[in-house]
């Protein structure tokens, strides 16, 4: 069973986030890690390719600087190789046009059984790219998975519901996003890191996947105002004497909760 | 640009709209007087309380039988619209569902599509959504520059749901295409996780903790202390992804967005994954170990000690009252 992982390599999300004034797009110059959202997606699927009893897991990711920090942690943990869609014209690239250059990267690898994805990122947390990435590729698609298991061609899958979750079926190829928690990712050993160094990623251009416009340019959209929300106040803040729960008691008792 | 007609991906439970369709449907009446909700399954039983707040007209895919709404309900209006009924916006909500459609139809469409949105508006700049990014201290407006429908996602209680006093919505069928392969997913059961108390993102009193609370047993006191306070209890994603406590607990960007009278965090730091689902609440009590906690900068009472040490004494005075 071959299971391809989409991958995205964000700024360090440790250091404050900041938009580049000139284009109003995220600044990437700092360091490029792996999503850790994504990290649970490359176990599952290499979990999943163990239990098949053979397959392998590959990548695709797209950014705009040719970066692949991010990859290399993935394929450090056991993925096989990638597929990097990396074009300065990609900056400003709308979700749309996200899961089509994606989409693309999956086709160049031939498909595979199943396509993961993680649910959203953690920069931009658009949240569509993965169900978009399987109507470009007229593919089913199971969203929200907490725990998967294959069952000859078909996924079994738990899908959190706003009351609880549901149990579905769907017939593989197909795309699953997996929440965050759905198995506990592996730390790349030392060999894995070695080895990811020499894996090979297949660096493209947008133009070697047919698409045109991308970026800004093939983005339905523009932002018109950048402003700063209304910043809420601290109160007050003490130090635990051993009495601080008082103040709570005193706090609630003024808005009348008891 | 004048909007003549608004679509609402409405949602339902046991024949009653959620408030999320609610909220939607409010705002989308002060931006249009032709407001049409969409649902996936039955008209008939929301086609009241939907014109109610201001819709007029409900388009029903009827049963979807045990299809996930995304392809079908995208599918199902792409059909309308190719027949050339066009909104100029559509909206939804930004959960499991909502996301699902809004994503498909964005592809089938070939249009962008703007999420998490908290506000829209008809200006100068055509519709323009606005978002919030970095947990919220920045807002962003964000402008449509093709051409309708346009999508947008908003997030949960965005809006204050209010009735119009409008009469039943008509209700027209609308048929499902045939989905090809792409309509393989199906639901086999459905499991509801039972919540006693008061509802999450209802509540009037949250009482939430996180991983300063050190092990599974301990979130026990914040049970207790949400049943002293009448409070529902709530979880920061740290805790929910190590499986201390089921994802309905959750309260943040991916969980629930609650916005009560009092917001008690307790052991949490003030991720901003946690801090844009609760933010809005209009007291909020933090007790945690380190001082430098990013959620002391939002709350109006801040107490800096161990959880383990405040929540106890906390709930034997209230006990004691």
């Amino acid at each position: 069973m071959n299971v391809i992982v989409c991958v995205k390599q964000i700024p360090d999300p440790a250091v404050p986030g900041a938009l580049d004034g000139g284009t109003n797009t995220l600044k990437r110059d700092g360091k490029i890690v792996i999503d850790e959202s994504d990290m649970y997606g490359v176990e599952m699927a290499l979990q999943l390719v163990d239990a098949a009893g053979g397959g392998e897991v590959s990548l695709v990711s797209m950014a705009p600087n040719g970066e692949t920090s991010g990859l290399r942690t993935a394929l450090a943990m056991g993925a096989v190789k990638a597929v990097l869609v990396s074009d300065p014209a990609l900056q400003g690239s709308d979700a749309l046009t996200t899961a089509k250059v994606l989409a693309g990267a999956v086709q160049r690898l031939g498909g595979a059984d199943l396509i993961i994805a993680a649910t959203e990122s953690s920069d931009g947390y658009t949240g569509t790219v993965p169900e978009q990435i399987a109507e470009v590729l007229g593919l089913p698609s199971v969203t929200f998975a907490k725990k998967i298991s294959i069952n000859g061609s078909t996924i079994n899958a738990e899908r959190q519901t706003e009351a609880g979750y549901d149990e579905v079926t769907c017939p593989m190829p197909a795309v699953v996003s997996v929440t965050a928690g759905v198995v506990e990712p592996r730390y790349p050993s030392f060999k894995g890191i070695m080895a990811a160094k020499s894996k090979p990623v297949d660096e493209i251009t947008a133009g070697d996947l047919g698409l045109n416009p991308v970026g800004w340019a093939g983005a339905g959209q523009k932002v018109s105002k950048v402003a700063e929300a209304e910043a809420r106040q601290a109160g007050e803040i003490i130090e635990d004497d051993g009495e601080a729960f008082g103040k709570i008691v005193g706090f609630l008792e003024n808005l009348k909760v008891i | 640009m004048a909007i003549n007609s608004i679509w609402v991906f409405a949602q339902a439970t046991n024949g009653v709209p959620t408030s999320g369709t609610l909220e939607l449907i409010t705002k989308a009446r002060s931006l249009s007087s032709n407001v049409a909700a969409f649902i996936g399954g039955d008209g008939a039983a929301v086609a009241g309380a939907l014109g109610e707040y201001g819709a007029t007209k409900v388009y029903a895919t009827g049963d979807l039988g045990g299809k996930l709404p995304g392809v079908a309900v995208a599918s199902a209006m792409k059909a309308l619209i190719d027949g050339g009924d066009t909104p100029d916006v559509i909206m939804f909500p930004q959960n499991y569902e909502g996301r699902d459609v809004v994503s498909r139809l964005s592809v089938k469409l070939d249009r962008t599509v703007l999420t998490n949105s908290i506000d829209i508006e008809d200006g100068g700049d055509g519709i323009t959504a606005t978002t919030p990014i970095f947990g919220g201290n920045t807002l962003v407006s964000t402008s449509f520059t093709g051409s309708a429908p346009y999508l947008v996602a908003f997030r949960p209680k965005s809006f204050a749901p209010e009735a119009s006093g409008g009469g039943a919505a008509e209700v027209v069928a609308v048929s499902v295409p045939d989905l090809g392969a792409a309509g393989g997913a199906q639901v086999t059961a459905v499991h509801v996780e039972e919540v006693t108390g008061p509802k999450l993102d209802e509540a009037d009193v949250v009482v939430s903790g996180g991983r300063g609370l050190g092990e599974q047993a301990k979130f026990a006191m914040i049970e207790d202390l949400a049943k002293l306070l009448k409070a529902a209890p709530g979880a920061s994603r740290a805790i929910v992804d190590a499986g201390w406590v089921p994802y309905s607990y959750q309260v943040g960007q991916t969980g629930k967005v609650v916005k009560p009278s009092v917001y008690i965090a307790a052991g949490i730091s003030g991720a901003t994954q946690h801090m844009v689902g609760m933010k809005g609440s209009k007291n909020i009590i933090a007790i945690n170990k380190d001082k430098e906690a990013p959620i002391f900068g939002i709350a109006d009472l801040g107490i800096v000690g161990d959880v383990n040490v405040v929540l106890p004494k906390l709930i034997e005075a209230l006990k004691s009252r």
